[in-house]
């Protein structure tokens, strides 16, 4: 298991370590910071052998965390340890950064204490941990609350306390889709998948049962045979419904249920939460062409001309349109023009960046530039990075739809109808490159 | 450099302050003191110093003081252990504070102070808290039994801890049951036959009951346990499969990684026809795809780990291609990887597609990622015979960019090509002899000269090509030299006439100038051969080539079984077994894979017989090769390998200690010496298999006298077929020490990429007999008197001729110390220091005309007589 958990500065001071097991010496410290931190190289592998003893580190901004074993440790476990832990303290002291790491210390080594015992990860939900851990120091509680606090953290429902109270029953639903695309210089599509989240956020009166339908199409295939009352729904949605390549969820959704119904049921955490991962492949909508035309007029010089198209219904809008137009190393000078919104060459980034505020569907732009370059003996090539976009639409690329999302509270008196339910689809760029 | 001796020195002053602060009576004042304290700790200040101020501070109901003052016992308390002690009446009284939380605290920080006298004093609040009512103490109490077990095992079992921790597997709350199996599992591990966890059948129900309801950690602890169980028949596989499918659609990628192991490791007992099986294949493959999704960290681990699952069961993501396709912002450690894995799914199916991928990395900037772009287009070609044809004009393209590294890469993979397709792209040998001058790197020197030789009749120039390698001969590596001396032998056999000159100039090279062994016999082997039968040369040099494998770089199978079952571990990140990574007893057992009625076949036996041994046969002898060699009117100094470079003593001819058909076609032999007071281990590593060795690495047991490696050892190059290598590896005597049967008695464990081999040897104790080992006069007498006369052990050495005894001996750091004659008999007394401060006195009586001599040792450990008498009589008879 973890033997110690360290965080470095970007110098490699240490600011946190906390060891668990006998076997991790003090100079494992100083060991990762010499052959990790000061080696100035690019980071070959996330996990490091020093000496029979194995470091798992990951980077938030310039901290490095770093957790150390000398077992055949659950390498997987140890990452996601590591993210929990950053959101765990994300989630108490806002972003990870020295300043805020030095002026929490006794926190982050509170909380260490009580999510990694004898380097076994514990129950690291910030909802049940705040129950316990603050920052304003302990109140006194009552018996009743002490135990309350000691079986939810054990408990089976975790994440969620007992007798939460709200006026007015509220949850929102934000589809959260990344489109990610390889294009070839020829239009043809290399690979396309959306990787989509489903976060909930839910103000919800005590404890809430709640299942959530979409427009899966395994569901409705089934439905649609299952009988004559389920055809008219069917029909309405049948065409629209996607197949979803694989999904992962939240700890609160019962995954047996999923395997043997494909009905997801959960009670929710309070406030926010992701509910689902998910990931299609198939009839992606691909809101955005980029059609790029380079052309090498002699040594000294290059012709770019890039066009792109969108691909959606006209009455919707496109927002925060980026496109990234890379530029060899020896590029002396650029002349740009663009039929619409800003470009301009960014030399610190090796790069032209055109950035268009909107854009409608079914719309087209382009831009042309001509690149000077000094001239070089250097033998190699320039790689010809792809060229790459950012976006964000106002629907789901994958055609997901939310069908409803029923709430049952049987010992509280709101019915399903009683709450207000939101639903946003927002789709945006993941990596979206288009070879030239 | 000031700041840094300024952080690990507190100055008087500071730790002045701070206790009085500590000692203060203000609670905010005393609170803020601490974290002072811990603050200076994080650091690696010694704040030792204020150990007692600190451990006041302890008794507080203030909860947060409370566990900033454990944080510092933690730290310290080993390092001040009897101070340590004032802190236990406080953790007794909280292990019965009426607060859950505080109980919890008190036996979780108990466990972790690693004071004996501390331990003594857990045992009875543990007692209770395993039982408590709450069950957030519970869940504490069960790690902290392992916690104890770390510290001291004994205690563990006699307390019946044990039991009770499970009973907590039948706990009502799904985390102590979760915990509980984390303890039981890792206390397991050193106890490899005690079948602590006793998995059965209803154990296994309770457990996969408690996978449903707990945390997301939980899961991983019971899943990984789940994994170690072996199910009694398919039916009872088939249902723990169904149970554990659920978990692949977990958000936490471990407890998805940890359910695929247990579904591959309890798939092998499916018959194959099963409908479910087919299924279960199916579902698979979606989770694996979904992890390429998670933060690139994981996504590494999750890479390695489905290179595994790909060799292990290709049909999982064989239509998976794409999602491996590598992105241009992927670290460079996620790219390598892909690109492995895209090597392994490429079919007829892909490839079209795969190439054009490839192509585009060979543009790349890392030149790492390049050159394996480069050689997985090479790997295409052998493995999709109708690529072949697009991978050759792919690697003339690159070949064309001119770009060093991107050029020398493609020659080596043509090399393959060649072999794989005789016959069939010969053509483009012209374009790769242009770009001779510019290979610098070995390997691609070595596959150049080797095309260069293989196809001297198509090239016009050969022999000027060849000759333009040999004037360097010395500078070249020894790849290159065996290389060069087998492809200008060829080109004699081809063009015997113009060639004459080259054919002898290079022998000469060889086997004069050389000290190679290798080239020195592989040249006396040709020279021999060309001058007694030149029809037989030439069945033998240009015989026809066995087909080389299609996949290469594949993992031993029972190598890859074992890593099957630890899929998700860092075993199967580093692709090596844990024994070669974790020290100690952990992780020591090997795990397979059940069988599903018939067995693997062998395969690591198969594998060490088929090395090619066509060479011996066509040599008479070795007495006869010798005399013919010297016939040949050469100056023949065929020295024995170790002869010439060893000066001093201990020199014994090496034996083989592991044979080539043990180890999968590795031979090790060696021997032993002593120079300049180091110890060195002097071994002959021959790969007599088919394939690349690398990642040597070598590993002692405890052994009498604590040799251990004081070093890597240091092989370098990887060792390729048929090739030999010579390392020293430096020993040293401060290792882990265990009486040993004989007590010269050496067990040595060697691992390379294939596997890891044991094997014993014996060394000469001779081997530890230190420089100054020379007693004084009067030390000697009194020691001798002291030792008593039990300890004394006679022996005869026989048929000993010498003149001068004590000078021989002295080069074996045997000093002799006095001598006298008594009745014609001349009596030597001396004295010998073993690395270990043991002393051995020896007193040898030598009559004048006798040839035997008689020998008296006294020693306070009389183990090591009969071994020292060897050394003398090994010495003498010299």
């Amino acid at each position: 298991m973890i033997g110690g958990l360290f965080i470095y500065n970007h110098k490699g001071e240490v600011l946190i370590s906390r060891v668990y097991r006998d076997d991790i010496g003090r100079n494992a410290v100083d060991a990762f910071r010499v052959n990790v931190i000061h080696a100035r190289q690019q980071v070959r592998s996330p996990v490091t052998n020093i000496a029979r003893t194995s470091f798992f580190h990951v980077k938030r901004s310039n901290i490095w965390l770093a957790a150390v074993t000398k077992q055949n440790v659950n390498a997987a476990m140890v990452f996601e340890f590591l993210y929990k832990m950053c959101d765990v303290m994300t989630a108490y002291f806002g972003k990870i950064s020295e300043e805020n790491i030095k002026n929490n210390f006794v926190l982050i080594y509170e909380l260490l204490d009580e999510i990694l015992d004898f380097g076994y990860p514990q129950n690291s939900e910030t909802g049940a941990l705040k129950t316990f851990i603050t920052q304003t120091g302990i109140k006194s509680q009552s018996k009743e609350e002490q135990s309350q606090i000691t079986s939810q953290v054990t408990g089976q429902i975790g994440w969620r306390r007992e007798g939460i109270k709200y006026r007015r029953n509220e949850l929102f639903l934000d589809v959260l889709e990344s489109v990610n695309l390889l294009m070839s210089p020829q239009g043809q599509v290399l690979s396309a998948h959306v990787s989509g989240r489903v976060v909930m956020k839910s103000y919800l009166s005590g404890m809430p049962e709640c299942k959530f339908g979409m427009n899966d199409k395994i569901v409705i295939d089934k439905q649609g045979k299952g009988g004559a009352t389920e055809e008219a729904a069917g029909k309405r949605s049948g065409h629209q419904s996607i197949a979803i390549d694989d999904c992962t969820f939240h700890q609160c959704v019962r995954l047996s249920k999923f395997d043997a119904e494909r009905s997801i049921s959960f009670i929710p955490p309070d406030g926010e939460c992701e509910l689902m991962r998910y990931r299609t492949t198939k009839d992606i909508i691909l809101p955005f062409r980029v059609i790029p035309l380079v052309r090498e007029v002699g040594r000294t010089k290059l012709e770019v001309k890039v066009v792109i198209k969108s691909n959606f219904k006209p009455s919707l809008l496109a927002q925060k349109i980026e496109v990234r137009i890379p530029t060899p190393l020896n590029t002396s000078g650029v002349q740009v023009i663009c039929m619409k919104g800003k470009a301009k060459y960014k030399a610190s980034e090796n790069a032209i960046v055109w950035k268009i505020k909107r854009m409608a569907g079914m719309k087209e732009s382009q831009i042309s530039a001509e690149i000077e370059l000094l001239p070089t003996n250097d033998k190699k090539k320039w790689a010809r990075p792809p060229i790459s976009m950012n976006f964000e639409v106002p629907f789901a690329p994958s055609g997901l739809k939310v069908r409803y999302l029923k709430v049952f509270e049987p010992k509280l008196n709101y019915s399903d109808h009683d709450v207000i339910k939101w639903v946003r689809y927002i789709g945006r760029s993941g990596i979206y490159e288009t070879r030239c | 450099m000031r700041s840094v001796m300024f952080r690990f020195h507190v100055c008087a002053g500071e730790i002045f302050e701070l206790k009085a602060e500590l000692n203060s009576d203000k609670k905010e004042k005393k609170k803020e003191a601490v974290k002072k304290v811990i603050a200076s700790m994080t650091v690696g200040k010694d704040v030792s110093a204020l150990f007692p101020d600190v451990v006041n501070c302890m008794q507080t109901d203030n909860l947060e003081l409370k566990k900033l003052v454990y944080l510092y016992l933690m730290n310290y308390a080993k390092s001040q252990p009897d101070m340590a002690i004032m802190a236990v009446n406080t953790f007794v009284k909280d292990c019965e504070d009426p607060n859950p939380l505080i109980r919890a605290l008190a036996v979780r920080t108990m466990g972790c102070i690693r004071v004996d006298k501390i331990t003594e004093y857990l045992c009875e609040p543990l007692r209770k808290c395993l039982k408590d009512e709450d069950p957030y103490v519970r869940k504490t109490a069960a790690v902290c039994v392992a916690k104890l077990h770390d510290i001291n095992a004994q205690l563990v079992e006699d307390q019946g801890f044990l039991d009770t921790l499970k009973d907590l597997i039948s706990d009502s709350n799904p985390m102590v049951v979760a915990n509980a199996v984390a303890a039981l599992s890792e206390i397991a591990e050193s106890h490899p036959n005690s079948n602590l966890l006793d998995l059965n059948p209803q154990s296994i129900n309770k457990l996969l009951t408690a996978l449903n309801e707990c945390t997301e950690w939980g899961q991983i602890f019971i899943l990984d346990c789940l994994a170690n169980y072996t199910p009694r028949d398919d039916r009872e596989s088939q249902s723990i499969c169904e149970r554990v499918t659920p978990r692949l659609s977990h958000a936490n990628s471990a407890v998805v990684l940890s359910a695929v192991k247990v579904l591959m490791k309890f798939m092998e007992m499916l018959p194959k026809d099963l409908d479910y099986y087919g299924t279960l294949l199916k579902k698979l493959a979606p989770p694996l795809v979904t992890l390429l999704s998670a933060e690139p960290e994981l996504q590494y681990v999750a890479l390695r780990n489905i290179n595994l699952i790909v060799q292990k069961r290709p049909e999982i993501l064989k239509h998976e291609m794409k999602v491996f396709f590598v992105k241009y912002n992927d670290p460079i450690y996620v790219k390598l990887e892909k690109l492995d894995i895209m090597i392994r799914l490429a079919s007829q199916a892909n490839i079209a597609q795969v190439l054009a991928e490839l192509k585009e990395y060979a543009t790349e900037v890392d030149v790492d990622f390049v050159r394996k772009a480069v050689r997985a287009i090479g790997r295409c070609a052998i493995k999709v015979e109708q690529s072949a044809e697009r991978c050759v004009s792919t690697l003339l393209d690159l070949i064309q960019t001119k770009v060093n590294y991107v050029v020398q890469e493609a020659i080596v993979v043509i090399k393959d090509i060649f072999r794989k397709y005789p016959n069939k792209y010969e053509s483009v040998i012209a374009t790769l002899c242009e770009n001779l001058d510019s290979l610098d790197e070995p390997e691609a020197r070595a596959a150049m000269i080797w095309i260069v030789g293989e196809y001297a009749e198509r090239i016009d120039n050969a022999d000027e090509l060849l000759e333009s390698f040999l004037e360097g001969f010395h500078d070249e590596s020894t790849q290159v030299q065996l290389q060069l001396l087998t492809a200008i032998v060829k080109l004699f056999l081809k063009k015997p006439t113009e060639t004459q000159e080259l054919v002898q100039q290079v022998l000469s090279l060889a086997t004069q100038d050389s000290d190679n062994p290798d080239l020195r016999d592989r040249g006396y082997i040709y020279w021999r051969l060309l001058s007694t039968d030149p029809v037989a040369a030439k069945e033998v040099v240009l015989a026809e080539k066995p087909l080389i494998s299609e996949e290469t770089d594949l993992i031993e199978p029972t190598l890859l079984e074992e890593l099957i079952c630890h899929i998700g571990t860092l075993a199967s990140v580093y692709h090596k077994p844990p024994s070669a990574f974790v020290e100690g007893s952990r992780g020591v057992m090997h795990k397979r894979l059940p069988a599903q009625g018939t067995e693997c076949p062998d395969v690591g036996n198969a594998a060490g017989g088929s090395a090619p041994e066509a060479a011996p046969s066509i040599i008479p002898s070795q007495g006869d090769l010798l005399g013919d060699l010297l016939n040949l009117d050469l100056p023949a100094v065929l020295l024995p390998l170790f002869n010439t470079n060893c000066s001093s003593y201990g020199i014994l001819y090496p034996q083989v200690w592991l044979p080539a058909m043990k180890a999968k076609g590795l031979e090790i032999s060696g021997t032993f010496a002593r120079r300049a007071g180091v110890i060195q281990m002097e071994l002959v590593l021959t790969n007599k298999a088919m394939s690349v060795m690398t990642d040597f690495a070598i590993q002692f047991n405890r052994n009498s006298f604590g040799l251990a490696p004081a070093g890597p050892l240091q092989v370098l190059t990887p060792l390729g077929p048929n090739q030999t290598i010579e390392v020293s590896l430096p020993l040293s005597t401060v290792g882990p020490v265990m009486k040993m049967d004989p007590l010269n008695n050496l067990q040595v464990a060697v691992k390379n990429n294939i596997d890891v081999f044991y094997f014993s040897c014996q060394y000469p104790i001779s081997m530890l007999f230190v420089e100054d080992g020379k007693m004084e006069r009067q030390v000697f007498l009194a020691t001798w008197k002291d030792i008593p006369n039990d300890n004394e052990s006679q022996f005869q050495i026989q048929d000993c001729h010498l003149n001068s005894a004590s000078n021989k001996l002295q080069g074996s750091n045997i000093f002799t110390i006095a001598k006298r004659t008594v009745e014609g008999q001349d009596m030597l007394y001396m004295s010998i220091k073993l690395s270990n401060g043991i002393w051995v006195l020896a007193e040898l009586k030598v009559q004048a005309g006798n040839p035997n001599y008689t020998i008296s040792l006294k020693c306070r450990a009389p183990e090591v007589s009969q071994c020292v008498f060897q050394c003398y009589e090994a010495v003498l008879k010299n």
